[in-house]
């Protein structure tokens, strides 16, 4: 894990580099085995990286990282000999989609139409505030009087006492 | 026998509900007082019914009676007798009947009040109470029957009935499946009330709203009648909501709050269109407007709570199928439907007498700005009332089961969310009628600059992170621009009244509860978005395996490896303990202990986090294995989630904020009755 820098003069001779590997082996083994966790290769780490994007196969909405069942424990260990064995992230979701299906992933395979539903249906929310606003100020202006009467704000008695108040102080 | 009594008070409270709806009905439509009195009595009726209904159950849940199905399947002998009383919501049947119970709790209450000036409202608000109760009462009686019993028949056939078949024998199991394990959490004890409490004390503003445009009378009284009851649901479910984030960061053991599950979704969704409701009776009540939105929001909100019931109860979400399987599923949504084509048929019907009284004049007033408040609390419903039924569209169109996980939320609901933010700190500096740029300029820009501050403090101390800088800036300027509204107050306060600080901010609340309560409850929610970001940006994770006395670190903590134990715990579980060591910068801090609980009767294991918690982070540790022989060597699961504390001290603050906005004025026509007495008084004594 550490990681281990050879001092140039150290490879000019054999010697050298032999007292450097049996030093930095020696040290490897020292801290490995008395004061830090052990790793496997690749670290749990690595494994939840990859187990976080993916949801558990049986279990309703549960992150595959997370899920405390056995099966999900053997799928984590799928994944890390897949790491082990060179595999990408992308290679690795793509296993376990053709395996278990597309609901393994996090989100839906089909993007665009997940997110376009919801999105066009907020920008016509939006575009109809938008003409509504617009309907009510044409009438609001045409209306005379309500201009003259609108055009200070409303306020609770007791908000305009106290920006009265505030306005004396000024 | 004693399930068959329960069964039969059940029943009867039924058809007491059904009286209940026609009596009022045809009381009103005969003006025949007496009959809607009736009715209202028939409705009184239902609250002590379900009372008794509910005591038989918890007697059998308490008892150990296995021949009860619902018994069985929630309760078993090891279970400590607190936990099988609160099994009674532990399970559809008795989740059902709960929510009957409260809901019967809370129509009494409404219509124990004195109706002298609207009379008008009664038989309707007693109509929609009942028929909301007789389908959650009637979907007991008919299809979730809590008192079903277990009946063997000769060919050794055992299933649960409501009536004993012919030629069969009662059937007694030894002993029941037990509680859920994860149920078995004092969170999951009140969170469940809690969030039903906020589901039915919805239908009271929504009885009304209905009252109100059968009856015609659609000024706002309705909504100022029910103004109160809206907040105090809003608090029950806001609070659920909270508590149920709380149970699942102590008890689920993910290192989160919030997973984006549909049911948590379906919990989610009537609090957002709460929410929206809330803010928009306010322009109605001072402008005269949106009375149609209004109506439409609470009606909303009410098929949400329906919605919202079923799902986090029946799991149908998981599948198309699971769905055309359960008897109710088909029923709820034939409800849903039904109170939904109803209640906006209703508004169609009443379209012109709900035209606004007054035209919106400025699109920085406050009402232009509760609207786009509106707009994007909508909007955030939309993404969520997708989500959840995108999985079930995908499988009924394409026949793909698919899964729509927290990025899908965050992703879209993020803009939504810092804009509504945005709006907190622009909208109280708003007036209602008409604001300028320049009005709201003025008022704004030295919280602003505060805010800029603040965030350039967090640059250089904090985080470079642009979502999260963008996020504190936002808050900052929520918070500023609340604490600068209360100052103006309380200032204007001191040189007019001659106050001290305190008595100004006092009197300052306690005079305008409803808009300093608001403010308070924006702050609590600034709270909670710190907590939020915390967690959400700056989560940090590892695990490892360690043997004793090593130790891994993580987010300037070390943790050391000190034993493992394993024990049989009470409730029936085998408890294995780790104990580890906490050290910062070399101090010790303390110990900690995750553990997992096996609970034999359910078979199912829990895993329960050491925890140490401070306001700058919560350090959370999850044993997630070890090596049950030896007992050398352990895996932990180490989160660093920073600021999360905030989340949980904002809701707190929000309590306070709500109980403030909620707490009862003294009405204008009760201190004019006062008033009246003692001239009466004062003219009596002079003569």
């Amino acid at each position: 894990m550490e990681a281990i820098y050879k001092p140039r003069f150290l490879q000019i001779t054999n010697y050298g580099l032999l007292l450097a590997v049996l030093a930095a082996f020696a040290f490897t083994l020292i801290t490995q085995t008395t004061v830090f966790a052990q790793g496997p290769t690749p670290t749990d780490d690595e494994v939840n990286r990859i187990a976080k994007l993916l949801y558990c196969p049986v279990c309703e909405s549960t992150p595959l990282d997370a899920c405390p069942t056995e099966a999900c424990r053997q799928w984590r260990e799928l994944i890390r000999t897949m790491l082990a064995e060179g595999k990408s992230e992308a290679e690795i979701k793509q296993y376990f989609v053709e395996h278990y299906g597309a609901r393994v992933l996090a989100e839906p395979p089909n993007r665009l139409v997940a997110y376009l539903v919801p999105a066009v249906a907020i920008l016509l929310g939006a575009s109809m505030l938008l003409r509504g606003f617009q309907r009510w100020m044409k009438r609001s202006m045409t209306e005379v009087g309500l201009v003259a009467k609108e055009a200070h704000p409303i306020q609770d008695a007791y908000v305009a006492k106290m920006e009265e108040e505030l306005k004396k102080q000024k | 026998m004693i399930a068959n009594f329960g069964f039969g008070v059940l029943f009867i409270t039924f058809l007491v509900t059904l009286y209940s709806v026609f009596a009022a009905i045809y009381g009103d439509r005969k003006q025949i007082p007496a009959m809607v009195e009736s009715a209202r009595r028939a409705m009184l009726l239902t609250w002590p019914l379900l009372t008794l209904t509910a005591s038989v159950l918890i007697y059998l849940l308490v008892n150990n009676h296995f021949e009860v199905q619902f018994v069985y399947e929630v309760t078993s002998r090891s279970m400590p007798t607190y936990l099988k009383v609160t099994a009674w919501w532990g399970g559809q049947a008795g989740s059902m009947l709960f929510w009957s119970w409260l809901m019967s709790a809370f129509a009494s209450l409404v219509t124990l009040r004195k109706w002298d000036r609207d009379r008008e409202f009664l038989p309707w608000v007693i109509v929609v109470a009942c028929v909301t109760m007789a389908f959650f009462i009637g979907m007991n009686v008919f299809f979730e029957n809590p008192f079903a019993q277990f009946f063997q028949t000769f060919d050794g056939g055992v299933a649960a009935h409501t009536l004993k078949p012919a030629e069969s024998v009662l059937f007694t199991p030894e002993d029941g499946r037990g509680l859920n394990p994860l149920l078995r959490h004092p969170g999951m004890v009140i969170h469940p009330p809690m969030l039903y409490l906020g589901f039915v004390s919805f239908v009271i503003p929504y009885a009304f709203a209905i009252a109100a445009l059968i009856t015609g009378r659609i000024d706002d009284r309705w909504i100022r009648l029910t103004r109160r009851w809206t907040l105090w649901a809003w608090l029950f479910l806001s609070f659920g909501l909270v508590l149920g984030g709380r149970w699942a960061y102590d008890v689920l053991g993910w290192g989160g709050y919030w997973g984006w599950d549909p049911v948590e979704i379906a919990a989610f969704m009537p609090w957002l269109t709460g929410t929206a409701f809330l803010h928009s009776v306010m322009i109605q009540e001072k402008r005269g407007m949106l009375k149609h939105w209004n109506m439409l929001l609470v009606i909303l909100t009410y098929d949400l709570v329906i919605f919202g019931t079923f799902l986090t109860r029946s799991g149908v979400l998981s599948s198309v199928h699971a769905f055309a399987q359960s008897a109710i599923g088909p029923l709820f949504f034939g409800f849903i439907a039904l109170t939904l084509i109803t209640s906006v048929a209703l508004i169609i019907y009443r379209w012109d007498s709900l035209r606004s009284e007054t035209q919106m004049t400025s699109l920085l007033s406050r009402e232009a700005l509760f609207l786009l408040n509106n707009l994007l609390f909508m909007s955030i419903l939309v993404v969520c009332f997708w989500g959840v039924i995108f999985p079930l569209i995908s499988e009924l169109f394409t026949g793909q089961k698919v899964t729509v996980g927290p990025p899908f939320y965050e992703r879209a609901t993020a803009p939504l969310f810092a804009s509504l933010l945005l709006l907190m700190g622009i909208a109280p500096l708003s007036a209602w009628g008409h604001s300028t740029v320049k009005t709201i300029g003025r008022a704004i820009w030295k919280p602003t600059i505060g805010a800029i501050a603040i965030t350039a403090v967090i640059f250089a101390t904090y985080t470079h992170n642009v979502g999260a800088l963008i996020g504190f800036f936002l808050v900052a300027l929520v918070i500023l621009v609340t604490l600068y509204e209360y100052w103006r107050g309380a200032y204007s306060r001191q040189r007019s009244q001659g106050e001290n600080v305190f008595t100004a901010l006092w009197n300052l609340t306690g005079r305008n509860r409803r808009r300093y309560g608001g403010y308070i409850i924006h702050i609590s929610m600034m709270l909670m978005a710190i907590g939020i970001m915390g967690i959400e940006i700056f989560q940090v994770e590892t695990q490892g395996t360690m043997e004793v006395n090593q130790h891994m670190s993580i987010g300037g903590y070390d943790v050391v490896y000190e034993s493992i134990a394993q024990f049989p715990g009470p409730d029936g579980r085998e408890v294995t303990r780790a104990a580890l060591s906490v050290y910062k910068e070399g101090k010790y801090l303390g110990e900690l202990n995750p553990r997992i609980d096996y609970y034999y009767d359910a078979q199912q294991t829990m895993t329960i986090p050491g925890q140490r918690s401070t306001l700058r982070d919560d350090l959370y540790i999850l044993l997630v294995d070890w090596e049950p022989v030896a007992a050398t060597g352990a895996t932990f699961k180490i989160f660093v989630n920073p600021l999360v504390n905030w989340l949980w001290l904002g809701s707190l603050l929000f309590l306070a904020g709500v109980v403030i906005a909620a707490w009862p004025d003294k009405e204008a026509e009760r201190v004019a009755v006062k008033a009246r007495a003692r001239v009466q008084q004062q003219t009596s004594a002079a003569d």
